[in-house]
Order: structure tokens, then C-alpha cells, then sequence
């Protein structure tokens, strides 16, 4: 039988090097896709997403609407050469899974009654997966959700946390999923602190599991600034934010 | 941008501004200004939402039998009955629909009243409102409609007086321009410039000297 290679070494760190509270490159663009309302792209280790929103629509089959507020769909897609060996483009088990997920994650941020008898529609499109790939198009799908002007309390943030060789770590690549010993994707919303998504997979103690998701929500606060500064980018030119304030505190 | 803490303390707050405790929340991403009148925020960007008395252009799509249902470029059709057209006695029997408008035909409409449950009703009672029947349809982003009037109409009659154009502009995001080719290209060009500095502080100068109208400058706020 082959050894379990390890996946931290003596210094402590991963196989790409970093450290256990670290999260891998990022990048954000929003506004890509012309046609879309509202869109955005994300890189986020070897992930390449891209997210576009369209909406509020008009609701098609007409028995969907819903009287007093917005129908939210998701659809989570893996593209044929998105992964090693070419998946079958037609929505597989653990696809349909997870836009049940991101929907459910996006959901409470968006302001549904202000749109009803509508649909609001995700779509996120995984160009290259290597991981963590919801988390990435939660961040994503929140981004093009931004940009489309939809009413949102919030912002979504995702990052997901895990174990590998016994030990909690940030932000999980492919092989740290496949290899480790558990992965827990969370996804929340940073100012209202309310999370949208926990699932866990693997065995975790009491304090593994407590350090895991402060871990998780600590990496999000971090991915959040960063969408805070690709929204900045697009709408401000990257040109700091100023709110006059007169009479009460800004 | 969504989720944000605009300020906090007593005031009176406009859309798109959630209250929370005493602290006001921004919904949406844009500019939000601070005053003792109260907290604003001009969204820079978002779909169109009617609004009773809102002067929208539309197309009409369909004409069911008792009036036209026309779309105003939001996520609710904008429906106009024909007893608002030829007066109370219509009657689908003596009357006919198509003598007014046609499915195709674009038309400047008042958003009569609005509810949740229903699509927003239509009226062309009013100066200006009814078919259009000459121009060029260009869209923009509804939430830069704003900028485009300007100050009690400002820029839209500056950039009509110096293009030569007629401009029927919806506050839906769909200008109608009517008027010599060269003035309806500079008016497209305008309105993308629009588009791309809605927040900058500049842009009715920036327009003005565009168009070439820089001894025209008033005192625009």
C-alpha cells in the first residue's frame, strides 16, 4: 500500500508553500461580461470563475413567480476543460448540489421583496477548478450581484477552512481537499456576521471544529477587503471614498 | 457598496438606506451624501424600478384587446388601457386599437400608478406624452438618467440647444433623440460620456466643452 504523502512539512508548510493561515493569490474584476446585468471574474489560486447575474427578469414558467418577492436561482457549472480529465457538461449530482448551496448562500443577502413576481438568476461558471471552487464563486456571484444593483444587505463572503495532517488550515487547494482529512466551506455575511453556508466533511474534534470556522471567518474578512477594493476599482477608479458628513457621525 | 454603515445618529434617510439601531445602511453600491436634511444615496447602477409620475419611453409589445402592453425596460411591463387613450365609453366593439398604436410603436408614457401586485399602469395625458414617431433610441443606464437632465433640466437643454436635437429622455434609461444625423451622434457620444463620468465632478463642463458650447456656461450648480 502507497504511504499518505504529507502535505505540511517540518517548517510548516504546504505543498505550495504557504502557511497554515494562508490564503491563496487572489484576483477580482467586475463588470466583465457586457451583456450580463451585473458580472464579475475571479481568480483565486488555480479557480478561474466567472459570475453574471441577470435580473430581475421577468419569471419563465409563468407558475414559478412568486406573488411577493423575487425568485433567486443559482446554477453552478463546471466547464468540460475545466478539470484534468474533460467532465460531462451536463449538470452532474454534486453540480445541482451546489447551486442549491450558493443559492441558499446568496439568498439572505439579497433584498427579495423588492423585486416581486421576478426572477434573479446566477450563473457561475467554473473555467478552471482546483478547489474550493463554491467559496470562489460565492465571492464571485456576490461581486456580479453588486455590480448588477441589485438591493443586498450585505455582501457575501466565502472561504473555506479544513484539515490536513492534523492540522487546521486556510483556504484548501484540490490536492489538500482530495489528501487531507477534512474541509469545511463557509460563507457568510461580514458586517451583519451572519453565516449563509457551513458544510463540513471529515471528523473534527469540538476545538478543531471552533478553530476551523473562526479560521474560515477570519480568511473571509480578508477576501472581503479585496472585494470591497474590486468594486472600488470599477465604480471609483480606485479613488479612496469620501462620505460628507454633517450633523452625525459618518 | 451593500452592506456599509453610511452614518449613524437621527436622520431622514432616502432608498435604498436600510435603518439598523440608530445606524444607516447602504443597499446598494453608490454615493452616498451626508447632510442635515438626511442621508442620500445616488445608486451607480441597478435596474429600472418604476415610480408613480415617472416619464418612461416605451415599446409596445402586445395589444391584448383592452389596451397595449409596452415595454418600459424594467423588470415589469408597463401596460396602458385604451379606455385611458379614447376615453371612457371604449369599447373594444366600436373602437379600434390599432388606429392609436401598433405592436413596434414607441411611445412616451407617465407611470399612472404602481403597486406590487400589479404591472404599473400607463397614462399619455400630458404634455410631450403619446406615440414618437421620429428619432433614434439610444439606452443608458437608468441610474445616470439623473445626470442627464441635470439641475431642473440643465444639461438636457444645453446638449439640446447645442446638438440641434429634440431629446425625449425616459426615466427608464431610454432617450429618444430626434434631429440631424452629425447632432444625434454627438448626443450618443454624450450620454456615453454620461455613462462613464456619472460621479465625476466636472461633467457638465466636460460637456460643454465637448459640444463646443463653452461660451454657452451659466451658473450650474
Amino acid at each position: 500500500m502507497e504511504a499518505k504523502r504529507r502535505l505540511i512539512d517540518d517548517n510548516g508548510l504546504r505543498l505550495d508553500g504557504r502557511k497554515w493561515n494562508e490564503l491563496r493569490p487572489i484576483k477580482m474584476e467586475v463588470g466583465n461580461l457586457k451583456n450580463a446585468d451585473g458580472s464579475a471574474y475571479i481568480e483565486f489560486g488555480k479557480n478561474k470563475i466567472v459570475a453574471a447575474v441577470y435580473g430581475p427578469r421577468e419569471v419563465h414558467p409563468k407558475h414559478e413567480v412568486i406573488a411577493d418577492r423575487a425568485l433567486v436561482r443559482a446554477r453552478y457549472h463546471m466547464a468540460p476543460f475545466s478539470v484534468d480529465e474533460r467532465k460531462n457538461p451536463a449538470p452532474s449530482r454534486r453540480e445541482i448540489k451546489i447551486s442549491k448551496v450558493i443559492k441558499e448562500a446568496l439568498e439572505p443577502a439579497i433584498i427579495v421583496t423588492d423585486y416581486p413576481r421576478t426572477a434573479i438568476e446566477v450563473f457561475v461558471e467554473i473555467l478552471q477548478s482546483d478547489g474550493g471552487s463554491r467559496c470562489a464563486g460565492i465571492d464571485a456571484a456576490s461581486l456580479a450581484l453588486a455590480d448588477a444593483g441589485i438591493n443586498m444587505r450585505d455582501m457575501v463572503v466565502g472561504v473555506s477552512a479544513g484539515i490536513i495532517d492534523d492540522q487546521v488550515v486556510l483556504d484548501l487547494d484540490d490536492s489538500e481537499d482530495k489528501e487531507g482529512s477534512g474541509d469545511m466551506p463557509v460563507a457568510f455575511l461580514p458586517n451583519l456576521n451572519q453565516v449563509t453556508l457551513l458544510q463540513v466533511d471529515g471528523i473534527y474534534t469540538r476545538e478543531k471544529f471552533q478553530k476551523a470556522f473562526e479560521l474560515a471567518i477570519e480568511g473571509g474578512r480578508r477576501v472581503y477587503e479585496m472585494q470591497r477594493k474590486a468594486l472600488n476599482d470599477k465604480f471609483f477608479g480606485g479613488a479612496p471614498q469620501v462620505v460628507a458628513a454633517e450633523g452625525g457621525e459618518a | 457598496m451593500p452592506g456599509d454603515v453610511i452614518a449613524s445618529g437621527d436622520f431622514r434617510y432616502g432608498s435604498y438606506i436600510e435603518k439598523r439601531g440608530d445606524q444607516y445602511v447602504a443597499l446598494r453600491l453608490g454615493l452616498a451624501e451626508v447632510s442635515s436634511d438626511g442621508i442620500r444615496l445616488n445608486p451607480l447602477t441597478g435596474p429600472y424600478l418604476p415610480r408613480v409620475e415617472d416619464q418612461v419611453v416605451g415599446k409596445v409589445i402586445d395589444a391584448p384587446g383592452f389596451g397595449w402592453v409596452v415595454d418600459i425596460n424594467s423588470c415589469f411591463t408597463g401596460y396602458l388601457p385604451a379606455s385611458f387613450v379614447f376615453g371612457r365609453d371604449f369599447s373594444p366593439a366600436t373602437h379600434d386599437l390599432s388606429t392609436k398604436f401598433v405592436v413596434g410603436d414607441i411611445m412616451g408614457a407617465r407611470i399612472e400608478s404602481f403597486e406590487r401586485a400589479r404591472d404599473p399602469q400607463l397614462s399619455i395625458r400630458g404634455p410631450g406624452l403619446g406615440k414618437i414617431t421620429s428619432g433614434v433610441i439610444i439606452k443608458m443606464s437608468p441610474t445616470r438618467v439623473p445626470r442627464l437632465i441635470g439641475k431642473r433640466g440643465y444639461m438636457v437643454n444645453m446638449v439640446s440647444s447645442l446638438t440641434n436635437c429634440d431629446l425625449k429622455v425616459g426615466q427608464n434609461g431610454v432617450v429618444v433623440v430626434a434631429g440631424p444625423e452629425e447632432g444625434v451622434a454627438k448626443v450618443a457620444q454624450v450620454i456615453s460620456m454620461i455613462e462613464n463620468e456619472a460621479q465625476g465632478a466636472d461633467l457638465t463642463r466636460n460637456v460643454q466643452d465637448f459640444l463646443g458650447g463653452g461660451e454657452q456656461v451659466g451658473s450650474q450648480a
